[in-house]
């Protein structure tokens, strides 16, 4: 570990907490559907994208009618990414003359981008167009963080609202945030990717030859334009197999820092944007500094193993840090904070390989999205998330004092409190469920690429990456069967949807209720009391559901290396 | 809610085919021109070309095996540095395959006495595509390369050293070396040295 790993940790940390208020400020407008500079020239578009439509944009909707109109969008969305990528061999854009994806394959790969998964079974630059990754991918990075955040939305004005029966509109909330967001901030992100050395052609690849006279095939393409809004969404499906590992997706040191800041920037925007919502910065602070703690926390125990390097590697003379599955150019520390920035956000974008970790180094990134991806995590999904964990404190502060809980000017009642837990549960149950379907079944054993209890992890990995719509994975499960690709795909369908409708189900209930004045018997939801109960709800509740399959994977992992034994 | 759902039908459709055209193709298709004419450089994978000839690219790692060039670090891509097939290897920590195949990098790896290995030449990267290794790694190959050029030491020492950057401002990133541009480098040092005085 050096002076300078540690500096970047604590930077980036404290930009983070710096960009919040900005970005949230810009979120707020959004909320509450201001002008901003932006509907000059994107306005008209707004107005046109309305009418071709047949939308009202001041229509407001109950949560029934929000959650309808969004599941049918995904639906429709999900169909015609699949078809695109059916159709990829006869569709136009496709220098390499790929055939189209598998029926399974392309499934797969339409749910996980409509649910900002963006896990890939699949090698980007061996499998599809420029076309289905423009036409068919690039699309839902921009809509899903839309809808994501539109979903934030909805539940903030099921707090801020009161007896009413609407959380707002739909079609206005995903369409303004893609506007006078996401389009103009990937604009501009995605020409410094190319000042930067991000290729953004259509050539499909280019022959070199190399100075020792080989041929060298080199896979280029519009990399620029979906790798700003991969990161910038928290969505993280690469252009190429090796994601923002790959030298022309994240060429160095500078790229890497903006990379995980744009991870990071509009989910922790979000919690300052709560706050206002609600009428009290402070609440959003709160959130923050809790979910800052986690994230800390985390950063520092991946960063200290990965620096303190494979024990087995000492053994035959390699001394030093983990560099396997790392890049010279980020090192150790900039490798670890990466991985844990990534999965603690539902991006899932990696800069090295999570599998080739250590083993407990490996185990940080599992947990983080285990936890549901809420220390900062996806845009709208981590803050969306994050206020059922507050939920969920405030109801177990309410029992141990015998009072009716509040949170931010509402009754916390039954309704809400089983709604919040049923979202919460869906986690546990599809990645312990479906892990250990899989490790039953041959055609689930047939998957891992190591042995031991590390084959265990990739398994537990990638059904935990994909229920909490990560993405990221223990790369060297083998995951383009149908019966992975069937099965991870349920569990990002079921992590998306079941936890997306009980949140509006909350947001609609809340809003019908009337405001409850805190008085002095309120639980305070400020401060560092409120900080430390939430912190160790999610940790409680979130943590020790999992810890048994971590014994099993990653902690088994670490104590047979240390005892010498290999697989 | 049926009526609801009837009503959701034509937004979804309509605003599926708006935002496609808008953000799957005149997005990217904008993005391509502006980078296209105005850094056509990197736009177009910051190629570099030798006498007309396109021999890699500064941000992508290549082969190297002659004992006359610095070797990067291994590869998982394809069958060593494939770049339309970027890769690492996955092995994980406790993996019998993995520390086979780093006893056997160590064992041809020459160490200098009092210097360890640097576990970036022996490991392989994330990518399979790194471009580069870090200085002691290209330290460590400049005997094996004075050997097989005929160069003086010295002079290979301290062309590597002029190779070296630094991280960004003294801060960010991690000392390192294009063995790519090096290398090439090294062939021109070797031409001029060739008809040239030393």
């Amino acid at each position: 570990m050096t002076f300078a790993g540690w500096l970047l940790i604590l930077g980036f940390t404290a930009l983070v907490a710096l960009l919040a208020k900005p970005f949230g400020l810009w979120l707020f407008a959004l909320y509450e559907g201001r002008t901003t500079p932006l509907h000059r020239v994107a306005g008209p578009i707004e107005r046109g994208f309305y009418r071709l439509s047949g939308i009202d944009p001041d229509r407001q909707q109950s949560w029934q009618a929000y959650a309808l109109h969004m599941l049918m969008f995904q639906l429709v969305t999900t169909l015609f990414t699949y078809a695109v990528l059916r159709l990829q061999g006869v569709l136009p854009l496709n220098p390499r003359g790929l055939a189209g994806v598998g029926a399974d394959g392309a499934m797969n790969t339409a749910i996980a981008f409509v649910t900002n998964t963006n896990w890939q079974w699949y090698s980007g630059e061996a499998t599809l167009s420029n076309l289905s990754q423009m036409l068919g991918l690039t699309i839902h990075n921009f809509l899903s963080a839309a809808t994501g955040i539109a979903i934030a939305f909805a539940l903030f004005r099921g707090f801020a609202r009161t007896e009413t029966k609407t959380v707002g509109n739909f079609w206005a909330d995903m369409t303004r945030v893609t506007l006078y967001l996401l389009l103009p901030a990937s604009i501009l992100y995605a020409l410094f990717l190319v000042l930067c050395g991000v290729p953004q052609t259509f050539v499909g690849s280019i022959d070199a030859t190399t100075l020792e006279g080989a041929r060298q095939t080199i896979a280029l393409g519009p990399v620029a334009s979906q790798e700003a809004i991969k990161m910038l969404g928290t969505n993280g499906g690469g252009f190429f197999n090796a994601n923002s590992a790959h030298p022309f997706e994240n060429p160095s040191a500078l790229t890497n820092l903006v990379q995980m800041l744009s991870i990071f920037v509009l989910g922790a925007g979000l919690t300052f944007t709560f706050g206002k919502a609600v009428g009290n910065t402070r609440q959003g602070w709160a959130i923050l500094a809790a979910m800052l703690a986690l994230f800390l926390v985390g950063a520092s125990v991946t960063y200290w193993q990965e620096a303190a390097g494979n024990p087995a590697l000492h053994q035959i003379g390699l001394a030093g840090a983990n560099m396997e599955g790392k890049e010279v150019r980020f090192g150790i520390a900039a490798s670890a904070l990466f991985s844990v920035v990534t999965t603690a956000a539902s991006c899932g974008a990696v800069n090295a390989m999570h599998d080739s970790f250590t083993a407990i180094g490996g185990l940080v990134p599992m947990f983080n999205m285990q936890l549901g991806e809420i220390v900062i995590g996806g845009v709208g999904s981590g803050i969306y998330g994050f206020l059922l964990y507050a939920l969920l404190a405030v109801f177990i502060a309410g029992l141990m004092v015998g009072r009716t809980p509040e949170y931010v000017g509402k009754k916390i009642e039954a309704r809400e409190v089983k709604l919040a837990v049923l979202a919460i549960v869906i986690l546990p149950l599809c990645i312990l469920g479906f892990t250990a379907l899989s490790v039953v079944l041959p055609a689930g054993l047939a998957g891992p690429l190591n042995k031991g209890p590390h084959g265990f992890s990739e398994v537990l990995y990638a059904f935990s990456s994909a229920t909490g719509n990560n993405g990221s994975a223990f790369a060297g499960l083998t995951a383009g069967t149908p019966f992975y690709n069937g099965l991870l795909g349920v569990a990002m369908w079921l992590g998306r949807f079941l936890v997306i409708v009980p949140v509006l189900a909350i947001a609609g209930s809340l809003a019908a209720k009337k405001h409850t004045p805190a008085t002095s018997g309120s639980f305070p939801t400020t401060g560092g009391l409120w900080i430390g109960l939430l912190v160790a709800t999610i940790l409680i509740v979130g943590g020790l559901t999992f810890l048994p399959s971590l014994a099993l994977g990653p902690v088994a992992d670490h104590l047979t290396l240390l005892s010498g034994k290999l697989y | 809610m049926l009526k609801e759902f009837a009503t959701s039908l034509r937004p979804a459709l309509v605003m599926t085919g708006l935002f496609a055209g808008l953000l799957g193709l005149a997005y990217p298709a904008a993005i391509t021109a502006v980078a296209q004419v105005a850094m056509p450089q990197q736009a177009n994978g910051s190629l570099i070309v030798e006498r007309g000839k396109v021999v890699g690219s500064h941000l992508i790692g290549q082969q190297f095996a002659a004992p006359g060039y610095f070797h990067g670090r291994p590869s998982a891509a394809g069958n060593g540095y494939d770049a339309a097939a970027s890769s690492g290897s996955n092995l994980g920590p406790a993996s019998q395959a993995l520390h086979d195949r780093v006893r056997d990098a160590l064992k041809s790896t020459p160490s200098s006495p009092g210097s360890l290995v640097p576990p970036d030449l022996v490991t392989t990267s994330a990518s399979g595509l790194d471009p580069h290794v870090s200085p002691e790694a290209a330290f460590l190959q400049v005997s094996r390369i004075a050997k097989a050029r005929g160069l003086p030491e010295a002079r290979v020492r301290s062309l590597v050293q002029d190779h070296v950057e630094g991280p960004l401002l003294g801060l960010l990133g991690e000392p390192r070396v294009n063995v790519l541009e090096l290398n090439i480098a090294l062939d021109a040092m070797a031409a001029s040295g060739a008809n040239g005085p030393t």
